[in-house]
């Protein structure tokens, strides 16, 4: 089989605080093909947007320790500034969650969206701007000639989304990382930014790692999902089995913990106990042992490893490992 | 909560009238501009609301932002000044009441706000924040008031120990937790919740949901609860209401309102909330609305909506649809309703 596009291996990124390293992403490894669409989900903290800025190498004050990150089998962790500079220009792009203070509020809209043209493959100004209207358009914004001479402020927010996501399109990318690309919008924008996402990924086949905490929008975009816990993937496989049978007790407390919007009766909410781990103290063995209904003794004391649990999944749990079930009321 | 205080507080409310009763209600903000800061328009945050609530229900209140839902809930309770209309609570006009009656219905009412980062003051402890609403209303003092801040921490589920605490010791459900316990300590009928779980982590919220139904049941209290996310609310309300533009454009009971939509509006809001199954999530149909919600400001002549609406008509420009009956408490604006 021919090699993955991107694939990273046991990478390591850590900031060094004053109260202490804190081990943001702790031996993350997964891996993308062209066209695929993965979810990594998360709560804050867990270490899902560190991951996708390591990638990008964007991850200071963070060190990368160890790890490999290996695009067309070119390890990134290894090339200089500039030829990074280059792969975030052309070959990776990443949206951010909050357009507004990711883009540059003195420059006009269209101007930014041509940037990566005019830096990256040496287009002229005037037809760069051409381009950067036409992608305006193609990602929905109306009258895209007029609107390309607005500053951001001018934008919703959802169309600022648009033209950020126009940004990271403009050099057909080959990998697309949308870190909680609709946290910051209403259900109404949230679902056209998606169906954007959708489009593009259908259209250009954009490899798509889309970063968020929301587990609906994982069911509807992503193939494949990656769940993280305290900077450590917990589980991992396709979406249709993860959701159907969760093998590692975060995963599977926190499905049952949200309401639905197809939910029939009234019942009360399963919530899951405890709080977020303190990063900078994470419990002994497994990070999620404190909160876990499921734990045995060896959680505690041992740090379970990723290893195929079931015929589709990677779970990180030494109770779904041995062969129990998980069950309750 | 010591339930004597609490009951002593609350007068009796146990006729059929709604406890809270707003007809028309309008909340503008000025717009000025220019050296002379002229008002040149208005916002209407809240542009003519009439909404019943009933002792004991939970109504949810959703929309998107700017469509007015907080301004709704904050001029309730009288946090701001209504542009026009009336509020009625426990039959009493509260719309312009000032002083001591006021003061009286404050002690009745309370606000649970969004983000527990913001709605703490960072230099108190939390003793002193839960402590501040009995100070104000001088309601206990001393060693009374020192036990009715550790009751209360009991009450939402924190050790009395962290009355020496100061906020940033705390993670965010905690300090929503803090912020639940400051709004119960003058033993009010009415809390306005506004969006008080959007900021907390997914694994949070359940919690937070939790402790606000017990706390209901416990002390007998009627919410309103502002959001956006339409299952949490689905989850709470008894009824829901739906705001688009300063105005609800739906009322109806919670089950009602999600298995039979009327208002196009709350149609494709509902087809727009992501459902945790992908196997569901394939097989959806969408209604993926166009545009973005229009200005408050100079809002479209007739219905609201019709900018942004699939099934608009040429009609829909010239009146405003009212809110009509669909039968059984449920209310719908809109000339050519979802089937």
């Amino acid at each position: 089989m021919a090699r993955p596009l991107l694939e990273v291996h046991d990478l390591h990124t850590v900031f060094v605080t004053k109260n202490g390293n804190v081990k943001a992403v702790d031996g993350v490894s997964f891996e993308i093909n062209p066209g695929e669409t993965l979810g990594i989900v998360g709560e804050s903290g867990s270490g899902k947007s560190v991951t996708a800025l390591s990638v990008m190498r964007l991850q200071r004050p963070g060190k990368i320790l160890g790890g490999e990150v290996l695009f067309n089998g070119r390890d990134l962790t290894k090339v200089t500034e500039g030829e990074m500079r280059e792969i975030r220009g052309q070959d990776i792009a990443m949206i951010f969650q909050d357009p507004m203070t990711s883009m540059n509020p003195v420059f006009r809209t269209g101007w930014q969206v041509a940037e990566p043209l005019r830096l990256h493959h040496g287009v002229d100004k005037n037809k760069a701007m051409g381009l950067a209207v036409s992608m305006l358009g193609k990602v929905g914004i109306p009258t895209p000639e007029t609107r390309a001479r607005d500053y951001p402020h001018q934008f919703s927010g959802g169309m600022r989304q648009r033209a950020m996501i126009a940004m990271g399109l403009t050099t057909t990318p080959k990998v697309l990382i949308a870190d909680e690309p609709t946290t910051a919008l209403d259900v109404t924008i949230q679902a056209q930014i998606l169906d954007l996402l959708r489009n593009v990924n259908r259209e250009f086949g954009t490899a798509t790692i889309l970063i968020t905490h929301n587990l609906g929008v994982v069911a509807g975009m992503c193939e494949r999902v990656m769940v993280m816990y305290a900077g450590r993937v917990v589980e991992s496989g396709p979406t249709v089995d993860v959701f159907a049978h969760p093998k590692h007790p975060y995963t599977w407390s926190l499905l049952r913990s949200i309401p639905r919007l197809d939910a029939e009766r009234h019942e009360p909410l399963k919530p899951i106990d405890g709080l977020p781990p303190d990063l900078i103290d994470l419990p002994s063995g497994c990070a999620f042992h404190p909160r876990c209904q499921f734990k045995v003794e060896r959680c505690s004391r041992d740090t379970p490893v990723l290893n195929r649990v079931g015929e589709t999944q990677l779970a990180a749990c030494w109770v779904t490992q041995s062969g129990v079930e998980l069950k309750g009321a | 909560m010591p339930e004597a205080v609490h009951a002593q507080l609350k007068r009796a409310w146990t006729t059929s009238a709604p406890l809270l009763s707003v007809r028309g209600l309008k909340t503008w903000f000025p717009v000025s501009s220019g050296v002379l800061q002229r008002t040149v328009a208005h916002v209407r945050a809240v542009d003519g609301v009439d909404l019943d609530i009933k002792k004991g229900e939970t109504v949810g209140l959703v929309g998107e932002s700017g469509c007015g839902k907080s301004t709704l809930g904050r001029t309730i309770i009288r946090l701001l000044d209504p542009t026009a209309g009336t509020i009625e609570y426990m039959g009493e006009d509260i719309t312009h009441q000032r002083g001591s009656a006021m003061r009286a219905h404050r002690r009745d009412m309370a606000m649970i706000f969004q983000d527990p980062y913001a709605s703490l003051d960072p230099r108190q402890t939390v003793g002193d924040i839960i402590g501040e609403p009995l100070d104000i209303h001088k309601l206990a003092r001393g060693r009374e008031r020192q036990d009715r801040i550790y009751e209360l921490l009991q009450v939402v589920g924190m050790n009395p120990r962290f009355a020496d605490r100061y906020p940033h010791e705390f993670s965010g459900g905690q300090r929503q937790r803090i912020g639940i316990a400051r709004a119960l300590a003058v033993g009010p009928s009415f809390i306005v919740c506004d969006e008080p779980i959007s900021a907390l982590d997914v694994s949070i919220q359940a919690q937070i949901i939790n402790l606000l139904e017990n706390l209901q049941s416990k002390f007998d209290l009627t919410y309103l609860f502002i959001a956006h996310d339409l299952s949490v609310v689905k989850h709470i309300a008894n009824r829901v209401a739906v705001m688009y533009l300063g105005k609800i454009v739906e009322v109806a009971p919670g089950g009602q309102l999600y298995r039979r939509p009327r208002h196009p509006y709350t149609g494709s809001l509902l087809s727009a909330i992501p459902i945790p199954d992908p196997i569901i999530e394939r097989n959806r149909e969408r209604v993926i609305l166009q545009g973005d919600v229009a200005s408050p400001i100079n809002p479209p002549s007739g219905c609201r909506f019709r900018t942004r609406c699939p099934r608009a008509r040429p009609d829909c420009a010239e009146s405003e649809p009212p809110l009509e009956s669909f039968g059984d408490e449920h209310l719908a604006a809109c000339f050519h309703p979802l089937d």
